[in-house]
């Protein structure tokens, strides 16, 4: 059976190429657009805590602003 | 409407829907590959090899939706003067242009066993490679531009002239005698596949199209993250 589906009849070189190169690119783009996702992240808690007591009040006036700070906090 | 659009009404759920998305894309995955690998049958000319097409087509299908789309959200951005179409546009691109390089990259592997070769300056193939090097000047002007108002027009006039190769990909197998074989599952006529092959193939495009919604939304959220990140500076 795992003979079989390896095989596949002399064409499971190619089938099983494709498959891995397809599901290789999902994984590559999945962790560059995460690395991203996290490094911007990082860069906004970073600014936000370097801020006054009177900057950061009126920045977490702004919903998006707290939802970030959430979500970083909760990563 | 576009008041709905608003970055910061849509953060909210832009920023939880990644991990519900995700779990589900590895749901539909499994399935869709188990379908595509091990219970889909082979075909009685092509044998094994014709499941190159459950990554091959959905591939081709999602490069070519997100390319228009990105052109349309341009082209809506610049008529309506609205920034945040440009920047679902930008966030779309990356996983359009992935699975442009996947769909020539597939079709190559497939193309071997079955025409002989790797590559052919076939109608087909060669409209395809256009529209991958538009996704590249698309995200490279991104890159290169600073000013808003530069890259807002360049990157509309791209995707303008790309999507004028859109219809070329699609009916090039029609008009042109390619190595390519025409269209086997048509929407407004007879689909000539099997239910057998229908079924994992709409599988897999779900499941691709679910990753395509993931890196949407971890890609948006990134760049309103950037646009907070600046506004920050000017506290």
């Amino acid at each position: 059976m795992i003979n079989e589906l390896l095989f596949m009849n002399g064409y499971g070189v190619y089938v099983l190429s494709a498959f891995s190169f397809t599901l290789l690119s999902f994984a590559f783009l999945y962790l560059i657009t995460k690395v991203q996702f996290i490094k911007e992240q990082n860069k906004f808690v970073a600014k936000f805590g370097s801020l006054n007591v009177e900057k950061a009040n009126s920045a977490k006036s702004q919903r998006i602003n707290k939802e970030i700070l959430v979500n970083a906090t909760n990563n | 409407m576009f008041k709905f659009f608003e970055p910061n009404k849509i953060f909210q759920i832009t920023s939880k829907a990644p991990k519900y998305v995700l779990f589900l894309f590895i749901i539909v995955l499994s399935v869709g590959l188990t379908e595509a690998l091990i219970l889909s049958p082979e075909d009685y000319k092509q044998s094994h090899s014709v499941r190159i097409m459950y990554v091959h087509v959905p591939s081709a299908w999602i490069s070519l939706g997100i390319f228009s789309s990105v052109t349309f959200l341009s082209i809506s951005g610049f008529v309506f003067k609205n920034k945040n179409f440009f920047l679902i546009s930008k966030s779309l691109a990356p996983s359009g242009f992935v699975f442009n390089i996947i769909a020539l990259v597939t079709g190559a592997i497939w193309g071997k066993p079955t025409w002989g070769t790797w590559w052919a300056w076939d109608a087909r193939i060669t409209s395809m490679l256009i529209l991958a090097l538009f996704y590249a000047m698309y995200l490279i002007s991104w890159k290169i531009y600073n000013t808003e108002e530069k890259v807002f027009k360049i990157t509309t006039f791209i995707t303008i002239l790309g999507i004028i190769n859109v219809p070329i990909i699609k009916y090039s197998v029609d008009w042109w005698n390619t190595l390519h074989q025409p269209a086997s599952i048509n929407i407004l006529s007879k689909t000539s596949i099997h239910s057998s092959m229908l079924f994992p193939l709409m599988i897999m495009t779900a499941a691709f199209a679910l990753f395509s919604l993931l890196i949407f939304l971890m890609k948006y959220n990134t760049e309103l993250i950037k646009i907070k990140n600046k506004g920050l500076d000017r506290l």
